[in-house]
C-alpha cells in the first residue's frame, strides 16, 4: 500500500535526514520525493510504500508524529487513495 | 505521481476549509426484533444494534487515521420503531427509545435515529403509540432522534398527523423546558422522507433497505466558499461550473470512505449523501456561500435564486463522483448550525417567510429554528402544513425541525451546544390558524401533469 507523507515547517538543517531515518527504522520504502523551500517554509511530499513496514499503520502515524515533534515540523501520512480519489478519475 | 499542487490542495481543504466526512451512518433493520413482550423486544433491539455496530466507531477512527480526513460523526439509524415495535402489547414506546439510547452509548455513537413513524396516509396502532411516546422518549434519552413523515407526493398530507405533530412538538418543548426545549432539536417532521438519509435528526432505516447498510454524508461548505472566492465578479455559468467541480472532489472523498467503511464492516454500501451541511464554525457556512455569490446578507432579495443555483450545481457535480447518490443531497439551511444564518436572522434580514421560500429550492426545509415559547400548537402545525405542501407539490423532501423555546421571546437566543449551535428566537405571525388546523382529514395527493 502506498501513502503520501507531507512535511511542512520552518526550514532548518536535518529535516529530510530525520524523516528518512525515522522511515528506515520502521522499514518504510521511499518511492518518490519532491521538496521545495518557499519563504523559508520547508515543504516536502513523499510517496512511500508501507507494505514491508515492520509496524502497524497506526504505529507509523505515531512514529512520524513523534519525529515531527522532535524536528518542530508538521509531518503527516495519508493513504495515497485519498488524493487519487480527489484528483484522478 | 501526484503533483505538489494537488496534494496541497487536498490538505488545505482539510486543514483550513473544514472539509470532512460529516457522518458514517450504519442503517440496521430491526424488523426481526418483534415480540409481544416489550421487554423482550427491547432487549432484542439492543442486542442486534450493539452486535452490528460493535466496530462502527473503531472502524471509523481507523479510516480517519489512515486517510487523514476527519470523520466527525459515527451514527446509527434503525427501522422506524412504530413498525419494529408494533406487535408489542404496550402503550408506551419509551422503553424502545431507552434500548436505542443504551445501544448508542455502548457503541459509542453520538446519535441514533429511527424513533419514527410513517403516517402520510394514516395511522396504525403502532404509529399512534409511537407519536404519543415522543415527548417522554426525547426527554429521557440523550442520543435518540425521532422523525415522523406526515405527507408525500403520492399520498397527500395527513392533516390529522400535522395537527398531532404540532401538539407533540409543544409537549416535547415543555417536557425539556429546563434545556430550552432541546428535545425538539431531535424531532423532525417530514414530507417525502427518504429511507437512506444518513443525517440526523431525520435518519431512519427504511423498509426497502437491506439488513445493514453504510450511508455516508459528506460536507464542505467551506471548500465551496473558498473556491468561489477565486471567481469574484464572474458570470453565473462560471460560478455554477466552479461549484460543480468542487462538489465532485468532495463527493469522491465520500465515495472512497463509504466503500472502505462498508467493506471493513461487512455491510452493504448504501449511498453517499452529498449535502453541504454547515457547522457553527466560522468558515463552514452555507449563508456565507450565498453572500459570496453576491447577496449582501443571506435572506435578502436574490437569496432564493442563489440557493437554487448552488443546490443544483452541488448535485450535478456530486452525481458523477459517486456510484450511488441518495439521502437528502443538497444544501442544508439549519439556522442554528450556520454562523452566517444566525447573523442574518439576528439582523432580522432572514425571516421565517424567506426561509420557507428558500426551502422550495434546496434540500430539506425549516431546520433548527427557534420560535417564541408561546407559539401555539396550531401555528406550529400550520408551519408544518405549509412546508409539507411545498414538498408534496414539488416532489421533494421537506422537513420542519422547530423549537418553541419555553419562556423565550424574539430577541433571545437558545444555546444547543456542539454542532447544533445557537438559535436566535425568530418571530412568527401572530394571526392564528386554528380553524385551518382543526379541520383534520387529508389534503389529497396532487396532480402530476398540467404543472404550472
Amino acid at each position: 500500500m502506498n501513502a503520501v507523507i507531507t512535511v511542512v515547517g520552518k526550514d532548518k538543517v536535518g529535516i529530510m535526514a530525520g524523516v528518512c531515518v525515522a522511515l528506515q527504522k520502521i522499514n518504510v520504502n521511499i518511492l518518490d520525493i519532491s521538496q521545495t523551500v518557499m519563504q523559508n517554509m520547508f515543504t516536502m511530499n513523499m510517496l512511500v510504500d508501507v507494505k514491508q513496514a515492520n509496524v502497524s499503520y497506526s504505529e507509523i502515524v505515531d512514529a512520524l508524529d513523534a519525529e515531527g515533534e522532535r524536528l518542530g515540523v508538521n509531518i503527516r501520512i495519508q493513504r495515497e487513495d485519498i488524493f487519487d480519489a480527489m484528483h484522478r478519475i | 505521481m501526484l503533483n505538489q499542487h494537488e496534494i496541497l490542495e487536498t490538505l488545505n481543504m482539510i486543514d483550513d476549509q473544514h472539509l470532512d466526512i460529516r457522518t458514517i451512518t450504519m442503517g440496521i433493520s430491526l424488523r426481526n426484533c418483534a415480540h409481544p413482550d416489550p421487554k423482550v423486544c427491547a432487549t432484542k433491539m439492543y442486542d442486534k444494534i450493539t452486535k452490528y455496530a460493535e466496530n462502527l466507531v473503531k472502524t471509523g477512527e481507523a479510516i480517519e487515521k489512515e486517510m487523514g480526513i476527519p470523520i466527525i460523526n459515527k451514527r446509527i439509524s434503525v427501522t422506524p420503531i412504530a413498525i419494529a415495535a408494533e406487535s408489542c402489547e404496550t402503550e408506551d414506546y419509551t422503553i424502545f427509545a431507552k434500548a436505542m439510547d443504551d445501544a448508542a452509548k455502548t457503541c459509542g455513537v453520538n446519535f441514533i435515529g429511527g424513533f419514527s413513524a410513517l403516517v402520510q396516509k394514516g395511522f396504525t396502532i403502532g404509529d399512534r403509540r409511537l407519536i404519543n411516546s415522543i415527548p417522554e422518549a426525547l426527554a429521557t434519552t440523550d442520543f435518540v432522534c425521532s422523525s415522523v413523515n406526515v405527507g408525500s407526493t403520492k399520498a397527500g398530507i395527513n392533516m390529522d398527523a400535522v395537527k398531532l405533530m404540532g401538539e407533540t412538538i409543544k409537549k416535547t418543548a415543555l417536557r425539556t423546558a429546563d434545556r430550552d426545549g432541546f428535545g425538539c432539536a431531535k424531532l423532525v417532521v417530514f414530507c417525502n422522507a427518504v429511507e437512506d438519509n444518513p443525517f440526523m435528526a431525520g435518519a431512519f432505516h427504511g423498509v426497502g433497505e437491506p439488513e445493514c447498510a453504510i450511508n455516508v454524508g459528506v460536507s464542505g461548505p467551506g471548500v465551496v466558499y473558498n473556491a468561489l472566492k477565486s471567481v469574484k465578479g464572474e458570470p453565473f455559468d462560471v460560478v455554477a461550473e466552479t461549484i460543480k467541480k468542487t462538489a465532485f472532489k468532495i463527493t469522491r472523498m465520500g465515495q472512497l470512505i463509504a466503500c472502505e467503511a462498508s467493506k471493513r464492516l461487512g455491510a452493504e454500501f448504501g449511498i453517499v449523501d452529498l449535502s453541504l451541511a454547515p457547522t457553527p464554525a466560522r468558515g463552514d457556512s452555507v449563508a456565507r456561500i450565498l453572500e459570496e455569490i453576491g447577496v449582501s446578507v443571506c435572506g435578502t432579495h436574490g437569496t432564493t435564486a442563489a440557493l437554487a443555483m448552488l443546490n443544483d450545481a452541488v448535485k450535478k457535480g456530486g452525481v458523477m463522483a459517486s456510484s450511488s447518490v441518495g439521502g437528502l443531497s443538497g444544501a442544508f439551511i439549519p439556522v442554528s448550525e450556520d454562523e452566517g444564518m444566525i447573523a442574518a436572522a439576528e439582523k432580522g434580514v432572514l425571516t421565517l417567510d424567506k426561509l420557507e421560500a428558500m426551502t422550495c429550492v434546496c434540500s430539506v426545509g425549516l431546520d433548527m429554528i427557534a420560535v417564541p415559547g408561546d407559539t401555539s400548537a396550531e401555528t406550529i402545525a400550520a408551519i408544518i402544513a405549509d412546508e409539507a405542501a411545498i414538498g408534496m407539490i414539488n416532489t421533494k423532501t421537506t422537513a420542519v425541525r422547530i423549537i418553541p423555546a419555553p419562556g423565550k421571546n424574539v430577541g433571545d437566543s437558545i444555546e444547543m451546544g456542539g454542532l447544533l449551535g445557537t438559535a436566535p428566537v425568530m418571530p412568527v405571525h401572530s394571526e392564528g390558524s386554528f380553524d385551518f388546523i382543526n379541520r383534520g382529514g387529508r389534503i389529497p395527493a396532487p396532480l402530476n401533469s398540467l404543472r404550472n
